[in-house]
């Protein structure tokens, strides 16, 4: 599964402006590469910076040093290319369920022919479980279907990136796996190069090749971990001895820097 | 409380026309009540009877021209109102480092009450139509704007996001994107300047009106003529009520997207 390097983080450096005047360093001289079809999630402490990586990515903002280039070209907006899957949905309320996943498809950057649209429209509906929905308002599906309309909506356009802020993180556990499973299926069926932004060890461990343990704020690469597990992987595997040992390993290494970021947060007297 | 989470469309249709007329049968007879029950000299209370009589009497005459001239008047200073609350409203929304200096300017004028203004109006804009136009666009431009720009400040920049990450324009995010969610705060815009410009309009007809629903309660008062006050008080609150059903209708049309209609 190693193909050529598709984004690369060479010595990224981010900083803020704090309300204070100040500024406040967020991402500390990260380089990283990720190479074509992989599947990478990013773990580490919340509010640690990880988000921020994404961002860059997505084209939402740029580093304060160094560069992340993609392909060898520096990125500087975002772009159909890199579908966004954000915590939040993001489904479009005023469309129904088709037109949302049509949305990206009537744009000039992508514009399809009416037959061609309907055609992928019907094929990610059926893929996402949406058919019987086509004509409803997203405000009548429930989280899970939600989410899995961002999804289609991301697909339509053909990224060759997928981008995923906490994409499960508000669903509930049984949805969640659910939602796991759903992801690896279509992921095989159409390989795309995949970046997942997560708090849960588990879900990392699941879902990519590799796992990049980030430190505390400034945020730094802790360890990159390779997952030894072939596609495709099945609920099964969260019961093996191996998978037990890197989940408690993994975990380990959150918990340290979780520990970490709140020390920073609320000081201890020495 | 538990009849809050009762549906509208769990009523059936009798008792759904029952609890419509419900609350105005009531207040048919707590008015008789009170010119009945000797607290108020009844001289002072015509009862619903001689109002409706007097009513008949005055769509014979004078009143379908008042009706008439008052939803003009009202029509034209919304629709002036609305048309410049609209792209203000967005601007204050939309681009939070504007509303800074524009915000204690908004909210200066919109404290002025129209009636404290209409000497001045007089002044700058005579006494005719286009006087009484001027006091009810000032009306609901500053109603309006408000409603717009609270509104479009809250939508969220998730959307606009997403339609970038799909390759969306800035042409097309304000097309496909921020058009269809400023909708429901314009109609609701449009809605709260409907009721404060009928809220004015005696008010702007208080400026030597001869014909309108203000010009007739103004009148009546002169003379004492009571029943034609309630009269004139009750055409204004049943026109803006048929404005406000027929907004809701175009409304629902709209904004089905929405859980409710603004």
């Amino acid at each position: 599964m190693t193909g050529p390097t598709r984004i690369a983080f060479q010595n990224v450096s981010v900083r803020f402006p704090t309300p204070g005047g100040g500024d406040m360093q967020v991402v500390d001289n990260v380089s990283y590469d990720i190479r074509d079809r992989e599947f990478v999630s990013v773990i580490g402490p919340s509010g640690c910076g990880k988000t921020t990586m994404m961002n860059i990515v997505a084209g939402f903002m740029q580093p304060t040093a160094g560069t992340v280039t993609l392909d060898g070209k520096q990125i500087s907006s975002p772009g159909p290319d890199r579908g966004v899957i954000f915590q939040e949905y993001g489904v479009f309320p005023w469309l129904s369920v088709k037109d949302n996943i049509a949305f990206g498809l009537s744009l000039r950057a992508n514009r399809a022919a009416s037959a061609e649209r309907d055609e992928i429209c019907s094929r990610y509906m059926r893929l996402m479980g949406l058919a019987e929905f086509a004509d409803a308002w997203p405000r009548m599906l429930s989280g899970g279907m939600r989410q899995r309309l961002a999804l289609a909506r991301a697909y339509a356009v053909k990224p060759q990136f997928l981008l995923m802020d906490e994409p499960f993180g508000a669903l509930d556990a049984q949805t969640r796996s659910a939602m796991q499973d759903l992801l690896l299926e279509v992921l095989a069926a159409e390989n795309k190069t995949v970046m997942l932004i997560t708090h849960s060890v588990e879900e990392a461990l699941y879902l990519s090749n590799r796992i990049v343990v980030m430190t505390a704020r400034p945020t730094r690469i802790r360890e990159v971990i390779e997952v030894p597990f072939a596609y495709p992987r099945t609920d099964a595997l969260h019961e093996s001895r191996e998978f037990g040992e890197l989940r408690s390993h993994i975990r380990n290494l959150v918990m340290q820097e979780y520990a970490q970021q709140a020390l920073q947060r609320n000081p201890q007297p020495a | 409380m538990f009849t809050l989470a009762i549906r509208r469309d769990a009523y059936r249709p009798v008792q759904r026309i029952a609890l419509i007329f419900l609350p105005w049968l009531l207040l048919l007879a707590g008015w008789y009540a009170i010119h009945y029950s000797g607290l108020i000299n009844p001289a002072l209370v015509p009862t619903p009877r001689d109002v409706f009589w007097r009513f008949i009497e005055l769509s014979k005459t004078r009143l379908p021209m008042d009706v008439l001239m008052s939803t003009r008047r009202v029509f034209l200073g919304v629709l002036c109102g609305i048309a410049l609350a609209v792209p203000i409203g967005f601007m204050l929304g939309w681009y939070k480092g504007i509303r800074t200096f524009i915000d204690p300017l908004i909210n200066f004028f919109r404290a002025l009450p129209p009636i404290a203004l209409i000497p001045l109006v007089i002044v700058y804009f005579g006494v005719d139509e286009l006087a009484k136009t001027v006091i009810l666009f000032y009306a609901s431009f500053f109603a309006g704007v408000i409603v717009m720009y609270e509104g479009i400040s809250q939508i969220s920049p998730i959307y606009v996001r997403v339609a970038r990450t799909l390759g969306a324009t800035d042409a097309e995010i304000f097309r496909k994107v921020i058009v269809p969610l400023a909708v429901p705060h314009m109609l609701t815009a449009l809605r709260v300047a409907l009721g404060v410009a009928w809220a004015t309009l005696v008010a702007s007809e208080l400026i030597a009106a001869q014909q309108g629903l203000g010009a007739l309660i103004q009148n009546a008062g002169s003379f004492f003529q009571l029943d034609i006050i309630y009269v004139g008080i009750i055409c204004i609150g049943f026109v803006a009520l048929f404005m406000d059903m027929a907004l809701r209708a175009i409304a629902k049309r709209f904004v089905s997207w929405q859980e409710r209609i603004a």
